[in-house]
């Protein structure tokens, strides 16, 4: 085995990036691991995980390369074709338009490219402690923002907040991983049929599900405002949800307007409650909490409001096993923060609260798990590392997992987790996975391409995350039919 | 109305900005949507915070479109010429000085043979030596031009009994003043440092005739209009600060019938004309003038971080900041680079001297290298570094000019404005157009060429505009 290791002072490539050239590294023949990234706390554990030994002195703003192969020559081979690779992360160039001599350097610069900033908007992905900067630059050009970056301080969110109040505009976010425009798709977003509903959602997994869910229901979705997570905590006061709302109520083809948060401060709530029924367009919420209704009832809520029947939501249940499923702990391994969040909120109501069992739920869309690191929906890594982990804990009876489709995540997640899927199942026979998967048969992924592949894997598919979360927790009890109820359907 | 709330932006396909992961703008272009993409790199780890204070400083966007937008407004006319001693006050035995403040004792060599030159000029002194011993015992008061609404070409000198150009911009009423010597031709010429008998010479001659008919003529034409002459020659390929040939000759035909007619005799007359026809940088001090008192327009408005001068010495290269009042922000002049004179080299050049960086404090110069393909390579590059260097500027500039503008990019206006929290995001430094003076006391110009302003004066700058942010 050779192995090398090397820091890299000055060189900034983003997450995306690194990870399709540590890819490209990896495929090559005789490399049999290759990591190249920014050398943040996270990473540098990662490479120990691998075995590397990690040079002292790296921070932050470092690139590390790590590679090792079979032998000197893939390793030196590897190296070689590394600055190539690097030298291919695209430098930008302006699209349309003049042609012009560099490409835009700030958010600022590039919206004085747009021949009228107007209405117009900045998609602000760079890491969260740079954030700050280009929203602000953004929000002074004229534009909304989106900002799909986490890590942002609280108190930089209230300043962008209060900048896009005084201007008029909307900050969507920070750490705002879906939003949809007049049916194009911001961040990750699905593709969805054009309709009459508009969301508002302080959670991004939690508006794809309801957007999915109601594509699957026959119903458009026109727009998409996501507000962040913390929107509606007592320090940010709604001030985004409240300028969302009033966008959307003054928007004439929006006809419904659904709110997807999890719970907000009370004093909060009232606000939002209060404004909303000022507004001349229905209103409905769904807030999701311990006594609230999932999301998959939220959007049953506002297929009802809309006049519309509940369909019976899309399942692609595997053959099932010869023997019963023996019981023992759910581990729920998540992409999507709220689709976590309800998971483990529908697995505690099915299994009561039983520390004992070992049920846990983790969220690898965190901000623990991502600063540095390409978003799960786009990385599979860790999640796969965990799946292996699960497989070789005999305490564990059952996996559930979400795979989140759409614009901007993998473009074939079933690709990697279809094999490690049956790989796991192969080496623990008395293993069950569960799959949530969120998408539409019109995404780029095409979600029944993918729902197949996971079913042929071994892995029991839903469209509707609480039903795959209470499938899921029926077979840590041990119930073979914990799907059944009479409720799985083939795929619609 | 309400349909127009978030700026439109639900009315129909997005128009989008995406700065970062390129995955997301991909994502869009996936789905046909136009999508400008930022070129986004970190900035350094020292300025996150900085930035930040600034940038979420309330008045921040306001206060930088109140100061480029002051700026840009200004009409300056040349009203008049006068002495410095008349115009500024200046008393025998002061010297007016290019850049930030400096004393004798750090003096570069152009600095310290410009000085003894005005010395020598104003009778203080009956020979350089004496004159530099008498500058050395602390004989005179120095002072920065810039304290005094003035700007001096490289030493950028004034003493006394020089001639000074009067510019005058008059905004409802408001009336703001600036000053530029007379430019003295090339060659051995005090602000290169020169101070030989035909340097003294000539500045006598200046003193005597030339500005006399200038002041007689400018009066009898009434205020001319330098807005209108700096977009023209833009037009004809000058960039107004290594180039003015074409705003040279556009300033002669405006004022040639009232020189003739101004009553001097006629070989005065004729030699105005002929020392102004052959020096094609004579309208440059003008330019300075006129970009010097828009440039103050700008000054003083409380969270703004643009830049309202840059200047050198000869020793510290300085600048200055709307929002952080007289405070000079300084590092290291460096040595331009470029093209030289008969068989001057590096070695012979001095670090970067003038007042005359405030052509691209204002949007011109390097800034607008654009428009005069002809000295491309006198500075260094070819035509397509010059439209390079142009487009860079905008990334660090807060608005195009409306008058001034580039015919080879469409007509779009100059970048003016320099940000100075966008030059430490980027990294990206003023372009300057530079004359290089020689490092001996008295040689003159070597060369002329680029050269890069220190980057710690706007990292400086930006520490203190962080401090007071609001």
């Amino acid at each position: 085995m050779n192995t090398r290791v090397e820091v890299r002072g000055g060189i900034y490539r983003d997450s995306v990036t690194l990870l399709r050239v540590s890819r490209a590294l990896a495929q090559r023949p005789g490399v049999t691991a290759a990591t190249v990234a920014m050398a943040t706390g996270l990473n540098l554990d990662l490479l120990v995980q691998q075995g590397f030994t990690v040079p002292a002195g790296a921070g932050p703003n470092d690139l590390v390369v790590a590679i090792r192969g079979e032998d000197e020559a893939a390793v030196r081979a590897a190296w070689e074709a590394l600055d190539g690779l690097l030298a291919e992360a695209p430098a930008p160039a302006a699209a349309g338009g003049a042609p012009e001599a560099v490409p835009a350097r700030t958010t600022g610069a590039a919206a004085r490219r747009l021949a009228d900033p107007g209405g117009g908007l900045a998609l602000v992905s760079v890491p969260g402690r740079y954030a700050f900067a280009e929203a602000m630059d953004a929000l002074a050009a004229g534009l909304n923002v989106m900002v799909f970056s986490d890590n942002v301080p609280l108190h930089q969110e209230i300043a962008l907040k209060e900048a896009a109040g005084r201007r008029g505009l909307i900050v969507m976010g920070p750490d705002c991983g879906t939003a949809m425009i007049g049916g194009v798709g911001l961040g990750f977003a699905n593709a969805v049929r054009p309709g009459p509903v508009g969301i508002v959602a302080a959670s991004g997994t939690g508006a794809q599900q309801m957007m999915c869910l109601l594509d699957a229901a026959g119903v458009g979705v026109r727009h998409v405002l996501g507000v962040g997570g913390r929107d509606l905590s007592a320090e940010v006061s709604g001030r985004s949800t409240l300028a969302a709302l009033a966008a959307l109520d003054a928007d004439p083809a929006t006809e419904m307007i659904a709110v997807v948060t999890k719970p907000p401060a009370s004093r909060v709530a009232d606000l939002v409650h209060s404004a909303a029924r000022r507004l001349d367009t229905p209103v409905t919420f769904a807030m999701l909490g311990e006594d609230a209704a999932d999301l998959t009832d939220a959007t049953a809520k506002v297929l009802r409001a809309l006049g519309r029947d509940v369909p019976r939501w899309p399942s692609w249940p595997a053959p099932p096993p010869p023997g019963p499923p023996s019981p023992g702990a759910l581990r729920g391994l998540f992409a999507g923060g709220t689709l976590c969040a309800e998971a483990a909120l529908v697995a505690r109501r099915e299994l009561g609260p039983d520390p004992v069992s070992g049920h846990a739920f983790t969220d690898f869309g965190d901000d623990e798990y991502t600063r540095g690191r390409a978003h799960p929906m786009i990385d599979p890594t860790l999640r796969l590392e965990r799946l292996a982990a699960e497989a070789a804990d005999p305490a564990c009876a059952v996996v559930l997992m979400d795979v989140v489709l759409g614009y901007g995540a993998d473009p074939d997640p079933a690709a990697l987790l279809a094999p490690a899927i049956e790989d796991a199942l192969a080496r623990r026979p008395d293993l069950r996975v569960v799959v949530s998967l969120c998408g539409t048969p019109a995404d780029p992924q095409d979600r029944d391409r993918q729902a197949a592949a996971l079913q042929a894997a071994g892995a029991d598919v839903f469209a509707s995350n609480a039903e795959a979360a209470r499938h899921a927790a029926g077979l840590a009890r041990g119930r073979a039919a914990a799907a059944a109820h009479g409720r799985h359907l083939e795929g619609a | 109305m309400d349909g127009a709330r978030l700026g439109g932006l639900l009315g129909g396909e997005p128009k989008v900005v995406a700065a970062g992961a390129p995955i997301l703008a991909e994502a869009l272009q996936q789905q046909a949507v136009r999508v400008e993409r930022v070129d986004w790199r970190p900035p350094p780890d020292w300025a996150v915070d900085a930035l930040n204070a600034v940038l979420g400083d309330p008045r921040h966007a306001a206060a930088n479109a109140t100061a480029v937008e002051r700026m840009l407004a200004a009409r300056p006319r040349l009203v008049d010429v006068r002495p410095a001693s008349e115009v500024l006050g200046l008393e025998k035995g002061t010297f007016l000085h290019a850049g930030p403040p400096l004393e004798w004792d750090r003096a570069s060599g152009p600095m310290r043979g410009a000085l003894v030159g005005a010395m020598l000029l104003e009778g203080l002194a009956s020979s350089p030596e004496e004159a530099e011993r008498a500058l050395e015992a602390g004989a005179a008061t120095l002072d920065s031009c810039h304290h005094h609404g003035a700007v001096g070409p490289m030493a950028g000198v004034v003493s006394p009994s020089m001639q000074m150009f009067v510019v005058e911009d008059d905004q409802n009423g408001r009336v703001r003043r600036s000053y530029c010597s007379l430019n003295e031709g090339l060659g051995k010429v005090l602000r290169y440092g020169a101070y030989g008998p035909e340097v003294i010479e000539r500045l006598r001659w200046m003193g005597a005739v030339l500005g006399p008919v200038l002041r007689d003529a400018v009066r009898r034409h009434g205020p001319v209009d330098l807005t209108a002459i700096t977009a023209q020659a833009l037009q004809m390929g000058d960039e107004l600060h290594n180039r003015n040939r074409a705003a040279t000759s556009l300033l002669v035909r405006e004022l040639a019938a009232d020189i003739i007619t101004a009553g001097a005799p006629a070989s005065d007359v004729a030699e105005v004309l002929r020392f102004v026809n052959g020096n094609d940088h004579f309208y440059l001090n003008l330019a300075m003038a006129a970009a010097k008192v828009g440039a103050d327009a700008a000054r003083g408005v409380p969270g703004s971080s643009m830049v309202v001068a840059m200047a050198r010495n000869g020793t510290d290269f300085g600048i200055q900041v709307s929002g952080t009042g007289d405070r000079w922000f300084t590092g290291p002049a460096g040595v331009p680079d470029g093209l030289f004179l008969g068989s001057y080299g590096p070695q012979d050049a001095n670090p970067d001297i003038g007042d005359s960086t405030i052509m691209e404090t204002t949007g011109l110069g390097g800034f607008a290298m654009a428009a005069a393909p002809a000295i491309v390579r006198f500075v260094g590059g070819q035509v397509p570094d010059a439209l390079a260097a142009t487009h860079r500027m905008y990334e660090i500039t807060l608005a195009e000019h409306p008058v001034f503008q580039v015919p080879i990019l469409s007509f779009r206006g100059t970048p003016a404005g320099i940000d100075v929290t966008r030059v430490v995001r980027t990294g990206i430094l003023p372009v300057i157009n530079t004359g290089m003076a020689g490092r001996v006391a008295g040689t003159g110009q070597v060369g002329a060429g680029l050269v890069d302003p220190p980057a710690e004066a706007f990292s400086e700058a930006l520490r203190a505009l962080a401090r007071l942010a609001g």
